[in-house]
């Protein structure tokens, strides 16, 4: 049997009987959802002014279904490919657990159910917001960008970065300075973050065409990259200490954390041969992950608890 | 059908059902915490 009548056999199978609860769950990308639920959560805590508790919690629900909801679609429309990549291979759709329609289904309902139920518990903007990145991510992204330029995760990466621009807006109503910055820090940590990843799975993105970075202009031109937009990012990244969003504790700590993270995109520029090259790049990949997480935790901390530095003696003189 | 596979689709039916469920409650409490909140800002 071919590989092409499998994929058939397998298309119909699921089409048949489809697959298990976790298998439509594993379409939602939990751990993308993950950093889309602590981010938006971030947004919505740090924003002025008040939401009813069970409001705030509808949102932090409806913008991380949104996100599987996308997850869901962009599986459906990536499922030719998925299946040739090693990082994807084990996923729903290739395993012909579930079938491209239904994946298609679970992608439109959620989507619609997100946006209606995040419009009802807030308000229309952060609604329209998370239709945008929906959208955003399927169309702009998933259909057009990411099979044609190599530039496709650095505009693309805008999706990835709205949440906690909803949560802002969710609690406020309305686009401020400060819900801007928080998306550029994600805007700017997305190219560095996802480029070292694709240095050691670039064999998996040239087999199946996909133009990153790596795969067109070459893994040294990727490492200058890495370098340069995690310079933007740390400048970025220490924004907003000065415009009231942080104090001195995010202003301490985002230094710190930026250095370790221009320490490794520096690392992965200046080994660039055999394994240890991809132990770094893997290493920055991880670090980033942690260090997004981190951030947003002490801007977190610092406005939940302002009080709870001050034992630390950093607040002094503020 | 296999017995596995008619469990899957009980399983599948079970979440779809506690889904929906789950989607008339939150309609239910998001309309009245939004009623609320007019009602006590309504001019007296």
């Amino acid at each position: 049997m071919s590989e092409l009548s499998i994929a058939y056999q397998q298309e119909e199978d699921a089409q048949t009987f489809g697959g298990d609860v976790q298998d439509y769950v594993q379409l939602l990308k939990p751990r993308v959802m993950s950093l889309v639920v602590f981010t938006s959560f971030v947004g919505l805590m740090v924003a002025p002014g008040d939401i009813h508790p069970f409001l705030g919690l509808v949102a932090i629900l409806s913008i991380a279904i949104g996100a599987g909801a996308s997850g869901a679609l962009n599986m459906w429309y990536d499922a030719d490919i998925d299946g040739k990549m090693q990082r994807t291979a084990a996923r729903p759709i290739p395993r012909g657990l579930v079938s491209k329609n239904e994946a298609l289904a679970l992608g439109v309902v959620l989507s619609v159910f997100s946006i209606i139920v995040l419009g009802l518990a807030t308000n229309w903007l952060a609604s329209a917001l998370l239709a945008g990145t929906i959208g955003f991510y399927i169309f702009i992204y998933t259909m057009w960008l990411k099979r044609s330029t190599p530039q496709n995760i650095v505009i693309g990466g805008a999706a990835g970065s709205f949440p906690p621009m909803i949560g802002w807006v969710a609690v406020t109503g309305s686009i401020s300075l400060e819900s801007v910055v928080l998306f550029l820090i994600i805007f700017m940590w997305t190219p560095p973050h996802f480029w070292a990843l694709a240095l050691y799975r670039c064999r998996d993105y040239e087999r199946v065409g996909v133009p990153m970075l790596p795969v067109v202009k070459g893994p040294d031109a990727t490492r200058s990259q890495i370098l340069i937009y995690s310079f933007i990012l740390f400048a970025v990244s220490l924004t907003p200490a000065f415009i009231g969003l942080g104090g001195l504790i995010y202003l301490t700590f985002s230094v710190m954390a930026g250095i370790v993270f221009l320490y490794l995109a520096l690392q992965v520029y200046r080994v660039r041969v055999g394994n240890i090259a991809d132990a770094i790049a893997k290493k920055l990949f991880l670090y980033s992950i942690f260090y997004l997480f981190f951030l947003f935790s002490v801007l977190l901390i610092e406005h939940v608890v302002p009080g709870a530095f001050y034992s630390t003696g950093f607040q002094v003189g503020i | 059908m296999t017995e596995e596979e008619q469990k899957k689709r009980k399983r599948r039916s079970l979440v779809i059902g506690l889904v929906l469920a789950a989607f008339v409650v939150l309609f239910y409490a998001i309309t009245i915490i939004r009623l609320g909140e007019n009602v006590v800002n309504r001019p007296l």
